[in-house]
């Protein structure tokens, strides 16, 4: 683990600051017509915490082989294993995130076929 | 973890990424241009993954590629088959997701370094996410349950339990400070992550079902705010940018809903809203009139102007095409239809306005509040459909009532209002109505699906 280095954690404070206003200025903007695909949108986004989970996951060399045959030594480590289930949990927000968010979205734009010359 | 050098192409992809994420956002904005938004912040998604599976640091794939495949399975099961009725459950669900990732990669960060290799900052915020992430977990797990209807969805509530959720709310944080100060104190860690579990249940069963917009939103902060927390741990400014945006999202629409109920967070988190006021006051007395389907009809099709008002109870009862097809009986006679749409109006934003886009109302014909409150005065007939203290006239007229002052959607000043009702109770928040007491609102009894299901019919034959 490198030691962090203070101009690293100011740069990160620094884009923190930006983003929280940056975020309110573009999410006061989306009507409220459409804050439940915001809610998953913005769920599926901060499914980014995927690519944490899976540099854990995929840190530790595994011998299946060996895990097969009962090897102790070979057993994945706990990191190993959090990782794993986080990758899951993450997947499962970003596919069904954006998945659900679309499917919400079509509705909202299907008007135009729908009613054509009535209005 | 070990390489020294950036790796410049990867961090290029996350910033990238990051600038994606945000004019998807930003498509979210209209309805029209929400979709192509999206189709952005997909692409940076996918650009982050894929770049991510080069890092250097990942040696072995077994565990990603089980991983990846079986939450892309799940995932995908879930976007296509949930029914837009179940929209609350699954976003508590999704944010229950989100929160236990964070969590998880915390704990495994800190079973790989130990407290002892970390700056004091990072253990900070490891700790803060860690700490989020496992009351976040537990609090969605229990609210998708209540609104699920697998826990109870009445507030659950005992003596002393505020006393115990501060004691509960104390010991995390020390044992979060301590884990700060004490760079060894890992069996306080070990503590935080299973009083945050605790503390995440008991926050949440005591609040009502009427609140869960409100908790929805919050608990969508505090998942977000964890998943940025992670972003400091590891120095990824992608992850920071990502989750600050889902923080802070989560946080807007909580003021927002909050502002809606006229009630503080603190007094939505700590109020037990629902259960106190059972025995509130003797409430407004008089007679309801009932109408009968015939009668509703034929006001319902020579009136010039109708607004339905849907609240939760249009959920419940599945009723969203029903609406739509009475609606559309109406238009076919000319009469202007409108939707007032109040924002805490089912149990999280946007609810009503999904369900309505489901059964192909036009967005058009969606209004907010501030919209149709000046329209209610020239509307012919209002309909309330499974509404109640969004339209309850108390929260303006009577400054005792635990809900005075919240806006309320003003359908008491329309020329007629029905009110689809499934029976005489009371509704969630357990208020009197006096709403249905006035002389201008009639009672239509019965499911609102079948109600409304022989409405159209009868609207159809006038």
């Amino acid at each position: 683990m490198q030691a962090i280095n203070p101009a690293v954690l100011i740069a990160s404070l620094y884009v923190f600051v930006l983003a929280a206003f940056l975020g309110y200025q573009v999410i006061s903007r989306v009507p409220p017509l459409l804050h439940t695909p915001l809610m998953s949108a913005t769920n599926a986004i901060s499914g980014i915490s995927l690519i944490g989970s899976l540099v854990i996951a995929g840190m530790n060399k595994v011998d299946f082989h060996a895990l097969a045959a009962g090897g102790s030594a070979a057993k994945p480590s706990i990191a190993t294993l959090l990782g794993f289930v986080a990758v899951v949990t993450a997947t499962i927000n970003v596919v069904g995130g954006f998945g659900i968010t679309d499917r919400m979205l079509k509705m909202f734009q299907q008007r135009k076929t729908v009613k054509g010359g009535t209005k | 973890m070990e390489q020294v050098g950036v790796n410049y192409l990867l961090e290029f992809t996350y910033l990238i990424a990051s600038v994606l994420f945000i004019l998807g956002l930003k498509g979210l904005s209209h309805p029209e241009s929400a979709r192509r938004g999206m189709f952005m912040a997909e692409a940076g998604m996918a650009a982050a993954v894929i770049g991510t599976l080069f890092h250097k640091g990942i040696i072995t794939y077994e565990w990603i590629a089980a991983g990846l495949i079986i939450g892309s399975i799940i995932g995908a099961l879930m976007a296509i088959w949930v029914p837009m009725t179940a929209m609350p459950q699954r976003t508590a669900l999704s944010h229950a997701f989100g929160a236990i990732a964070a969590a998880l990669v915390g704990i495994a960060e800190y079973t790989l370094h130990g407290g002892n290799t970390m700056p004091g900052f990072t253990r900070g915020a490891l700790g803060f996410e860690v700490m989020l992430g496992s009351l976040t977990a537990t609090g969605s797990l229990i609210a998708a349950g209540k609104l699920q209807g697998v826990v109870r969805g009445t507030p659950v509530q005992f003596k002393g339990q505020q006393f115990l959720n501060l004691i509960l709310f104390g010991s995390m944080v020390g044992c979060f400070v301590y884990t700060i100060l004490n760079p060894t104190a890992t069996p306080f860690f070990y503590a935080m992550v299973a009083l945050g579990f605790l503390f995440g249940v008991m926050l949440v069963i005591p609040i009502g079902s009427a609140d869960m917009p409100v908790v929805m939103s919050l608990l969508n902060s505090y998942a977000g705010l964890a998943a940025a927390s992670t972003g400091f741990v590891l120095g990824n400014n992608v992850l920071i940018i990502a989750g600050t945006l889902d923080g802070f999202s989560g946080l807007i629409l909580s003021i927002l809903m909050c502002k809606a109920m006229n009630r503080s967070i603190t007094n939505v988190l700590f109020g037990g809203f629902g259960a106190a006021h059972h025995a509130a006051g003797p409430g407004a007395t008089g007679e309801m009139r009932e109408i009968s389907l015939d009668d509703a009809a034929v006001r319902l099709a020579y009136a010039s102007k109708v607004v339905f008002v849907p609240g939760y109870g249009l959920a419940t009862a599945q009723a969203q095409h029903a609406v739509r097809d009475l609606a559309s009986a109406l238009e076919d006679r000319g009469v202007t239809v409108k939707y007032g749409i109040h924002p805490v109006a089912g149990r999280m934003p946007g609810h009503m306005n999904v369900l309505l886009a489901e059964a192909n109302v036009p967005y058009g014909d969606l209004y907010e509040m501030e919209q149709i409150n000046p329209e209610f005065p020239t509307t012919d007939v209002a309909v309330v459909v499974g509404a109640n203290d969004v339209v309850n006239p108390d929260a303006r007229d009577n400054p005792d009532s635990p809900i005075a002052g919240m806006p309320i959607l003003e359908v008491d000043k329309a020329k007629s209002v029905i009110v689809l009702k499934r029976g005489q109770g009371r509704g969630f928040s357990g208020l009197e109505n006096p709403l249905f007491f006035k002389p201008v609102t009639s009672m239509l009894y019965g499911d609102a699906k079948s109600s409304l299901a022989q409405l159209a019919q009868e609207v159809k034959n006038v």
